[in-house]
């Protein structure tokens, strides 16, 4: 019962770092309908400045606590700035052309920024400093789930809480719903179209930079080449949840973390990427607009 | 002609760009030794670098929006200029004459190196074609594409190491297991679209990948496959160097074939099928189409190809392993229909040229070249979102009335 319980766990800390990344995607697709393969790249581009000011700070000998919350908000800072200006430079030129050219452009993009950060910095793998400390009252515990677990855990329940809030009461989030449902119509009462976009691609950066650095500080170490697995990963997260569904994000990333989890823990590691895509096809098949998505009929 | 307007607009996105790179780009730190390294060249050449760029990038911009304008208001008629090559018989016999002769000569006149990266490219192209048929003209976004590339070289290989089959008896073997595989991903996937197929596709892929790298019994896992047969001539062997000019001859006798099977099919009664499923699968349908039976040769026919393709990739290289069939490979490809203009046989060929040939030469710039790639995919994905050649149309012209209106105004 003990494992079960540590794979539960484990598979639930995994979907929750998937699930910080899978809303990004989700939101870009929901918005926009193109699969912003350069997601993941933010993702790890979060990851690398949180680990140079964290260095930095590290050498001038500040404590802990404050290195943690001044790397992640400078990532988080830094990663929103790349996602908008990724979008405005190669997705917004693309809004009226074919989706799959956005696409090619994402991948470009993608491409680019891995190997931005390859030449600038290093190919090598970097030790990522543990910054979440070992509490102190969460000893008794700590064999279930430590506590950068829980760290991780707490921070993507309040960032689903608070992105919740956002699209459901707020007046950005009711543009873009609305813009979600029909760009057009959207413009025709008078949303700000880009401006939404903008503001989507910002929280949606927003999100995986702080994936970025809680995986990064759990994990321990990171390289220019984390973000392209990840955003796989995610992106294969989102469409199991139904793409452009919230909720379906964070349901579909709980689901392949459990997935993974449970595979590697009762039956064998080699080939848990396998199951995790068979089980993938699988309810995809059941269920073809993903397990929370309503398919639409279309309309002629 | 550049107003302070202008230059004050380019001085805020270099200064944009300054901060933006300003941590990647300046800081390094070693975390081994606790030292850090500060950059501030860097920041220097991103300034001026960016400053300058953005002057380029708005020029291009504006001459895209202008050529849009024109071409809506109808004021240039102008054809594209791969129609026009088509059309004019002045151009294109001497043109193809040429390229024909280059291609016959190529093997004496170039290097074994130059071959062999020649070979690849021509592997590519029939990759692209072959993804062009479930891409381009059918409308089926598949990003697990070197799934069927994979099974073709390993089908070969496989053969050929338990029971030494040569590579012409493996060529139709691999194709057809392609497409078998075709059809066996194509059923669980005949109603799923968009980008829950490219999903399903992606994950076909990376089951197929990691099937080979796990089982050992059966495909020798990651050490891979090693002694594969090269292409024999009616049981004839080659020296190596004249292995690499046979192949290369063998390539380009499939590409013609390749090419020819393609533009058939595209104007037959299933390539039309494939188009209309593409604009719009609920009118493709009431117009008596059966979509079941269209996607399902289009998945087929697709990965016949590729098996192919795999089967020279196995030969070519004599050694393979799971390494070579990564989702990258797929995105690739798929890269390569889409840049080149999908579902134009002359776009693919050349995307493939170019993607292929292109990081070769520029192996001069070694560790630039990806990031050359990338920017040159985003680029010009923005200024010709359409390809280089985008696809052009059938339209039905009606001459007769546009005369008769200019005539009695």
């Amino acid at each position: 019962m003990e494992y079960f319980l540590e794979l539960f766990l484990g598979g639930l800390t995994r979907g929750s770092i998937y699930a910080l990344i899978a809303l990004g995607y989700t939101m870009v697709y929901g918005i926009i309908e193109l699969i912003n393969f350069a997601h993941g790249e933010i993702y790890m581009i979060g990851a690398f400045t949180a680990l140079i000011v964290a260095s930095v700070l590290t050498m001038l000998g500040w404590n802990h606590i404050a290195i943690l919350l001044i790397a992640s908000i400078v990532a988080v800072i830094y990663s929103s700035a790349y996602g908008y200006t990724v979008e405005k430079l190669a997705y917004k030129p693309l809004r009226q052309a074919p989706r799959l050219s956005a696409l090619i452009s994402a991948i470009g993009m993608s491409l680019f920024l891995q190997n931005y950060v390859l030449l600038a910095q290093t190919s090598d793998f970097l030790p990522f400093p543990s910054l979440i400390p070992d509490f102190k009252f969460w000893e008794p515990y700590s064999h279930i789930i430590s506590s950068s677990e829980l760290v991780i855990l707490i921070t993507t329940a309040i960032v689903m809480i608070l992105l919740t809030f956002l699209i459901k009461f707020t007046k950005i989030g009711k543009a873009m719903r609305a813009t979600a449902q029909d760009r057009n119509m959207a413009m025709l009462v008078g949303v700000d179209v880009d401006r939404v976009i903008s503001v989507t691609f910002l929280v949606g950066s927003a999100t995986a930079a702080l994936g970025g650095v809680l995986i990064a500080s759990h994990i321990g170490q990171i390289n220019f080449y984390i973000g392209f697995i990840a955003g796989i990963k995610a992106f294969v997260a989102a469409v199991l949840g139904g793409i452009g569904s919230i909720p379906g994000a964070v349901l579909g990333s709980l689901v392949l973390g459990w997935t993974e989890s449970f595979f590697t823990g009762y039956v064998s590691s080699d080939y848990e990427d396998v199951f995790a895509f068979l089980f993938l096809v699988f309810i995809l098949i059941f269920r073809p607009a993903g397990i929370l998505g309503r398919s639409e009929t279309e309309k002629v | 002609m550049i107003t302070f307007q202008e230059i004050k607009r380019s001085f805020l996105v270099s200064v944009w760009f300054m901060f933006l790179t300003f941590p990647i780009m300046v800081i390094r730190v070693n975390t081994v030794q606790n030292v850090i390294e500060w950059r501030w060249k860097n920041l220097l050449f991103v300034g001026i670098g960016s400053f300058i760029l953005s002057f380029v990038w708005r020029y291009l911009i504006q001459r895209k929006e202008a050529g849009k304008k024109k071409a809506e208001a109808g004021e240039i008629d102008k054809m594209p200029l791969s129609q026009r090559i088509f059309e004019e018989r002045k151009i294109f016999v001497p043109g193809l004459i040429t390229l024909s002769v280059f291609a016959l000569v190529f093997p004496f006149i170039f290097s074994l190196y130059q071959t062999n990266i020649m070979i690849t490219g021509l592997i590519y192209v029939m990759l692209g074609l072959g993804l062009n048929i479930v891409v381009g003209l059918a409308g089926l976004l598949d990003l697990g594409y070197v799934a069927f590339y994979a099974v073709g070289a390993y089908s070969y290989a496989l053969l050929n190491h338990h029971f030494g089959i040569g590579f012409w008896a493996a060529l139709p073997i691999g194709a057809g297991m392609g497409a078998l595989f075709g059809i066996i991903l194509g059923f669980p996937v005949l109603r799923l679209r968009g980008d829950y197929l490219a999903i399903v596709t992606l994950g076909f892929g990376e089951i197929i990948r990691l099937i080979l790298e796990n089982w050992n019994e059966f495909s020798f896992g990651p050490s891979g496959i090693a002694n594969i047969a090269r292409p024999s001539f009616f049981g004839i062997q080659f020296s190596v160097q004249n292995a690499t000019i046979y192949l290369y001859y063998i390539m380009i006798v499939l590409i013609l074939f390749t090419i020819f099977v393609v533009n058939r099919l595209q104007n037959s009664r299933i390539g039309r099928a494939w188009i209309a499923l593409r604009e719009d699968e609920v009118a493709c349908q009431a117009m008596g189409i059966d979509k079941r039976k269209t996607k399902l040769t289009a998945f087929a026919l697709g990965a016949t190809w590729a098996g192919m393709a795999g089967v020279i990739f196995a030969a070519k290289t004599t050694f393979i392993n799971p390494a070579s069939f990564t989702i990258w490979e797929s995105i690739i490809i798929l890269c390569i229909v889409v840049l080149g203009g999908m579902g134009s046989i002359l776009g693919v060929i050349l995307g493939a040229l170019i993607l292929i040939l292109l990081p070769e030469y520029l192996r001069a710039f070694s560790e630039y070249r990806m990031l050359i790639f990338g920017v040159m995919l985003v680029a010009t994905m923005v200024f010709c979102p359409g390809g280089i050649v985008p696809d052009i149309r059938r339209t039905y012209k009606f001459e007769g009335l546009q005369n008769n209106t200019k005539n009695n105004p």
